[in-house]
């Protein structure tokens, strides 16, 4: 029998929209997406790049899909279901000396996810987006076909799957590099910076010494201390520096229920940002770190999303070009904090060069993501703002966090979406694969 | 260790070889389609089975296949030492009253086949000297219940069997473990709504190897269905047929 969809209610990680949709979820990905317009993962997208656009569409759950089928130790070169998490892969193989050549901030996402968002971590300024160490995927297209692609083999279908958000087809399989590391352990250095000036330049002076960098930004502090922040370091440990013991499973703790919608207001959220600030006591610290606290620190506390209340939150993420002055960076932290914004988790990172995704995210320039609480009025025109301000400084927005941005605003960062379109168009001429997302921005029709 | 496996190409049955094959046990695998043995085999041998992972067709719905693949897996492994059975078939209540076909393979697949290949491995294992049978029944089988009566009747009959293998052969060598899960969020569960208490697969793999290792003869998983089922078979008829559980 095949698999039978179900109704049910589906959201992304911020919780917001929720919508009802028809659920399918099975081992066998080819039988399970043969009526389907959308797959999604583990939902770690924070707005409705993974939703259904009608009540009436299937959504494959590729969670169950989750076998490694090939895996080669000397060119470290992988094959596997997309349904694969990347927890489930740093568990197999982050002990014998593989990691994935790029890893988002948490390890609960699946390949599929991962190639349809085309993710960057903190390697971005050196080694690009996850796409670049993809070399073959197992697509189904709309017509209902099964079809292998890569560089050499349907090259156009192929890039515009990697960051086209799961609308040119269900990526089943996923074929990639992985990255063979000296040791399981990370060598981290963490250094509290004073402004936003000295977060760009410190950001720009690691590059050239770290294949591993991130900055977190005090988002509520404002004038001279604008963009003050920590900025963290790491490269992987040498074995003869780490410890001899793999890194022990991390405890988890689980966040129960929703908090309360007033449990992150302004004063809770400035004595979190101020205590992650001052909590760095001494200037720079460095050492041997858990490549989990490294990479995954949210990761800890299951469920986290829960602490933003019932409204739920989105977060932003743009990115802006480089400037002598950080005019960019500065003019879109001041119109945030000025428009009453205010996150607990705000990022800062440098990204390098354009990947060979036909949409992906990142381009040289400085990256800023935040999280915030989703307001029923002022969330919407906040997000305009913030976008138009985009728009005048040359910037892009990422797709798997956006819930709020206009198709307008999109159509005016994106002079590539054209191609993209033209790629979907020739793949799925009737329209049959598609997400609430792009009936939102690409304008699909419902 | 050395275990055969019956099921390990998806849900539970999945996880738990998984857990095996991590902590190095040797595996062969039986299940009815060849290119899904094959997948198996090869993700099980990456996340560290001692052994290359062989493999040998066994369809639950077809008994002549039982004896062939356990030949198979006797001479690959060098003589069977634990046997596990995660294969089944499900159908909701709904689905097997309006299908009597569904129903009968059902019936006969979880019931009569699943004793008649337990009995091929007791024979086999009891020649040797011993060994363990692990087998998933459930907690369907424990009292007649509305959403489950097909269903749970075959594991009623199917718990019985494992109880009074138990009884007899224990003292000879051969260790029975009765898995009974509750609610599992595998694909046999997708669609249905989860309880409060619903287990997810690795978690359950983690307690059924525990069992395995000890040689506890029933285990519920996730544990908390030890005390619903406990209540649940308690409660008085006039209540079983007012509620929906
Ligand atoms: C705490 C946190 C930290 C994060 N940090 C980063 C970061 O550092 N860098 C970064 O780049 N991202 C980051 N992300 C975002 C995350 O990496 C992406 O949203 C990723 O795509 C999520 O994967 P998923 O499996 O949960 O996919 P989902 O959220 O389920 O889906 C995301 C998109 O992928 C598509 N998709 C999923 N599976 C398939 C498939 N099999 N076939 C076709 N399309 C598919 C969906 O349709 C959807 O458009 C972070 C998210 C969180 C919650
Ligand atoms: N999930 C629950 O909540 C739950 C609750 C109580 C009891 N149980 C019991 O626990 C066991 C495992 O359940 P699960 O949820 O992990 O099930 P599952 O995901 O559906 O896996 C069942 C396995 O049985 C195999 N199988 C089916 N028909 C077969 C046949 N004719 N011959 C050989 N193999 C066959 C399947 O392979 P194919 O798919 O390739 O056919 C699959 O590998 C079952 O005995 C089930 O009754 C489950």
């Amino acid at each position: 029998m095949p698999p039978q969809p179900y109704a049910t209610k589906l959201a992304g990680w911020g919780r917001f929209p929720v919508v009802d949709g028809l659920a399918v979820k099975s081992e066998d990905l080819p039988a399970a997406t043969a009526p389907a317009a959308l797959s999604r993962g583990l939902g770690r997208s924070y707005g409705d790049s993974s939703l259904p656009a009608d009540k009436n569409d299937v959504i494959v759950d590729t969670t169950l899909a989750d076998r490694i089928l090939a895996f080669d130790p000397d060119c470290a070169v992988l094959r596997a279901e997309a349904g694969l998490s990347l927890s489930a892969l740093n568990r197999a193989l982050l002990r014998k000396g593989y990691f994935t050549p790029v890893s988002p901030g948490t390890q609960f996402v699946t390949l599929g996810g991962m190639v349809a968002s085309d993710v960057h971590g903190k390697n971005h300024h050196v080694d690009g987006c996850f796409g670049r160490y993809v070399r073959r995927l197992k697509l189904r297209v709309a017509d209902g076909r099964i079809v292998e692609c890569s560089d050499e083999h349907e090259q156009e279908l192929f890039r515009a799957t990697i960051g086209g958000m799961g609308l040119t087809g269900h990526i089943l399989e996923v074929e990639f590099t992985m990255r063979k590391i000296p040791s399981p352990w990370i060598f981290g250095e963490s250094e509290r910076i004073a402004n936003l000036d000295a977060m760009v330049a410190a950001l720009k002076e690691a590059a050239a010494e770290w294949p591993m960098t991130v900055g977190w930004l005090d988002c509520l502090a404002r004038g001279e201390n604008l963009g003050r922040g920590i900025l963290m370091k790491g490269r992987w440990a040498e074995a003869d520096e780490a410890p001899r013991k793999p890194p022990p499973a991390k405890r988890r703790f689980r966040v129960p229920v929703p908090f309360p919608n007033l449990a992150l207001c302004r004063p809770n959220m400035k004595a979190f940002n101020l205590l992650y600030y001052w909590k760095h006591v001494r200037r720079v610290r460095r050492g041997i770190e858990h490549p989990a606290s490294f990479f995954y620190p949210l990761d800890m506390l299951d469920d986290w999303n829960l602490i933003y209340g019932s409204r739920g939150f989105t977060q932003y993420q743009c990115v802006l070009p480089h400037a002598a002055d950080n005019g960019p960076a500065r003019r879109f932290l001041e119109l945030f904090i000025s428009g009453g914004g205010m996150a607990f988790l705000c990022v800062i990172k440098d990204c390098g060069a354009e990947g060979d995704g036909m949409l992906s995210f990142p381009r040289p320039g400085i990256s800023i993501a935040m999280d915030f609480p989703i307001h029923p009025r002022k969330t919407q025109p906040f997000v305009d703002r913030l976008n138009e301000l985009v728009i005048a400084e040359g910037g892009r927005i990422y797709l798997t966090k956006d819930t709020f941005t206009r198709a307008e605003h999109f159509r005016a960062m994106e002079p590539r979406l054209e191609t993209f379109n033209a790629v979907r168009r020739k793949w799925d001429p009737q329209g049959r694969l598609r997400s609430a997302q792009s009936v939102r921005l690409l304008g699909d029709s419902v | 260790m050395k275990v055969t496996v019956l099921g390990a190409t998806r849900g539970m049955g999945r996880a738990l070889a998984r857990r095996m094959a991590e902590r190095g046990d040797w595996l062969f695998l039986l299940e009815h389609v060849p290119d899904e043995l094959e997948c198996s085999a090869r993700d099980l041998e990456i996340r560290g089975a001692a052994r290359p992972v062989k493999t040998a067709v066994c369809d639950l719905l077809k008994p002549e296949t039982f004896g062939p693949a356990l030949d198979a897996a006797e001479k690959e492994l060098d003589g069977l030492e634990t046997v596990v059975v995660t294969a089944a078939l499900f159908g909701t209540q709904e689905q097997l009253e309006a299908d009597s076909d569904l129903a009968a393979r059902l019936l006969v697949a979880n019931y009569t086949n699943t004793v008649l290949f337990c009995e091929e491995v007791r024979r086999r294992l009891l020649r040797r000297g011993g060994g363990t049978l692990c087998v998933f029944s459930s907690v369907a089988g424990d009292r007649g219940r509305k959403p489950v009566i097909l269903y749970g009747s075959s594991k009623a009959g199917l718990s019985h069997y494992l109880e009074g293998l138990d009884h007899k052969f224990r003292a000879a060598g051969l260790k029975t473990v009765c898995v009974k899960p509750g609610f599992v969020k595998t694909g046999m569960t997708a669609g249905l709504k989860p309880p409060p208490f619903a287990g997810q697969p690795d978690d359950v793999a983690r307690r059924v190897l525990r069992a395995i290792d000890r040689g506890t003869p029933q285990i519920y998983v996730p544990p908390m269905w030890r005390l619903v089922m406990c209540v649940i078979r308690k409660l008085p008829r006039f209540v079983m047929r007012r509620i929906n559980f």
